[in-house]
């Protein structure tokens, strides 16, 4: 226990209070030309403790200071209703449910393609260069593109954000799923083949398997870029919910307090989601009989 | 000479020639190999690297095909007798299945080749037992040694009963003690299954140990220089290697690979 407080807790702390710092600094020394200007604007004297109290206390600061963010959070976290339109938790889940759903779709499309690269020698040589493309042309292009596509045939809300998660994530998948599936030892193949075993028993038996560890690896980057691409999805759905949604209506109204929570808040949910992931992860290894 | 009566053939190769293509030209990896493996005989091939003991082994398995020239295994091609399931390999390294504890891992050809589960779970029972790793059941592949770790693999090769064992340097990354141990093991259940067995090995006093027949080979081209019939006693304790037939039988096994040594 005091071991883990010393290894884990100690060093997270220090590194906290080193950003708590330089933010802090920095919030006065961005917003201090404005209430510089209108100090002399309202000829009052002041020292250096008013003007870091004050630059401290903008409704629109250039730069927020931490404990507004955490203030601003607290009241639209905890002080509002869930149901409410203005409730942090509501957003997060509008943006949470279209992550998972894209996550989903993109891991499932992602596995189907590699099986498709590995056991396939057209495929492998046919597909794998769209795949990389499809990854070269911008997000932000793309996805407004296939809002406004998606929203002609009749489909809006949940599922084209969910595809543009997808979009993202079948990549990482893809990629990490062929390393995997082609990663046992050659000596394992030849062992399989002395047997006489089918392709579809030397893929459950052997490639699949051997592919676990690898899965998860690409799973942790696949559902970090799922929850950009969902925000990035909700845009240009006209911001009606969601933190992609707060983001914008906020640098509208140069609300810069309520984009830092949102900011704050999508990251808290991908590391949440990244540890989720991690924890899974660690569970199959365990059944698996991998841990060491 | 052995009366060809009693005698069954397992392995036939009749001027067997192997040439590897690769980028920096053909390699001859087997030249005219003739050889005659009995049933019942412990065969060892021996010989430096690159004499082809490994891919003969691989030959016979049907994990490469040869150039030029007849095998049959079981009087069937290679690829017969691969679908036939008429052989166990044993590899090198363990090659077990890490994911999978040393019971599932021997289970392993059994559940490929459609056997019911009582009868895998019988199979895998009796031949834990007879390679000594009783107890060990639920452990996983890390959570033993590697002589251990070999013995599972050598259970796994014999759990579908195959008449053949096919075994390339199964103890050549063991330390000597362990080796030895498991030398007599091998030499047990050798005579208690009455497989045919095939042993490719570095070892000049393994290869004399184990052996009814030594295929002494040599490199570039890769060919048979000698073949030493063992008349040693079928009953062997560690210390008939210091018997002076053992000894014998080992020098002619070493000027076989001198002079192989020298011509080149």
């Amino acid at each position: 226990m005091l071991f883990a407080i010393k290894n884990k807790v100690i060093p997270v702390l220090a590194v906290v209070s080193a950003i708590g710092f330089i933010w802090y600094g920095f919030t006065i020394f961005l917003n201090s030309p404005w209430q510089i200007q209108n100090y002399e604007k309202s000829s009052v004297e002041w020292s250096f403790v008013d003007l870091a109290k004050d630059t401290m206390a903008h409704e629109r600061p250039i730069l927020p200071a931490p404990h507004q963010i955490l203030s601003e959070i607290w009241q639209t976290t905890v002080k509002k209703k869930v149901t409410s339109k203005r409730s942090l938790i509501y957003h997060s889940w509008v943006t949470l449910s279209s992550t998972l759903m894209g996550f989903f779709m993109g891991t499932l499309m992602g596995i189907t393609l590699a099986i498709f690269i590995v056991e396939n020698k057209a495929m492998d040589k046919s597909l794998m260069p769209w795949i990389i493309t499809s990854q070269t042309i911008p997000i932000l292009a793309i996805a407004p593109m296939i809002i406004v596509v998606l929203n002609a045939v009749g489909l809006s809300g949940l599922l084209p954000k969910a595809m543009i998660s997808a979009y993202l994530s079948f990549f990482p998948i893809t990629v990490g799923m062929v390393k995997g599936l082609r990663s046992p030892d050659p000596i394992l193949i030849d062992l399989m083949k002395t047997y006489s075993s089918s392709r579809t028993k030397l893929f459950f038996s052997l490639r699949l398997p051997s592919s676990v560890s690898f899965l998860f690896t690409s799973m942790k980057i696949a559902i970090a870029i799922s929850l950009v691409g969902a925000i990035v999805g909700e845009l240009p759905t006209g911001a009606v919910a969601g933190l992609g949604a707060r983001l914008l209506t906020g640098s509208y109204y140069g609300q810069t307090i309520q984009i830092w929570s949102a900011l704050i808040s999508a990251a808290t949910l991908a590391a949440l989601l990244v540890i989720s992931v991690n924890i899974i992860s660690q569970l199959t290894f365990k059944i698996m009989g991998m841990q060491r | 000479m052995k009366q060809a009566v009693s005698s069954k053939s397992v392995i036939s190769a009749k001027k067997l020639n192997l040439i590897f293509k690769t980028n920096d030209g053909a390699v001859h990896a087997l030249k005219d190999i003739d050889l005659e493996v009995e049933e019942g005989d412990f065969v060892s091939f021996i010989g430096p690297s690159g004499c082809g003991k490994t891919t003969f082994l691989r030959v016979v398995a049907e994990l490469e095909k040869p150039s030029d020239g007849e095998i049959t295994v079981n009087g069937k091609t290679p690829k017969i007798a691969r679908k036939d399931r008429d052989y166990g390999y044993v590899f090198q390294a363990p090659a077990l299945l890490q994911w999978r504890s040393i019971s599932q891992n021997i289970s392993l050809p059994l559940e490929i080749m459609g056997y019911s589960k009582n009868e895998q779970k019988e199979r895998v029972e009796k031949n834990i037992d007879l390679v000594g790793l009783s107890g060990f059941e639920k452990k996983f592949p890390w959570q033993l040694s590697g002589g251990m770790q070999q013995r599972a693999s050598i259970a796994r090769a014999l759990a579908f009963d195959a008449d053949l064992l096919l075994m390339d340097e199964p103890f050549g990354a063991l330390d000597e003690i362990v080796r030895d141990h498991l030398n007599e093991q091998l030499l047990e259940l050798w005579k208690k299954t009455k497989k045919t067995i095939c042993f490719v090995t570095h070892s000049i006093p393994e290869a004399v140990y184990l052996s009814t027949k030594i295929v002494v080979m040599s490199p570039r081209p890769g060919r048979i220089t000698d073949i030493i019939h063992s008349d040693l006693p079928l009953k062997r304790p560690l210390n008939i290697r210091e018997s002076q037939k053992f000894l014998e039988i080992a020098q002619r096994v070493r000027r076989g690979l001198r002079e192989s040594h020298l011509e080149n």
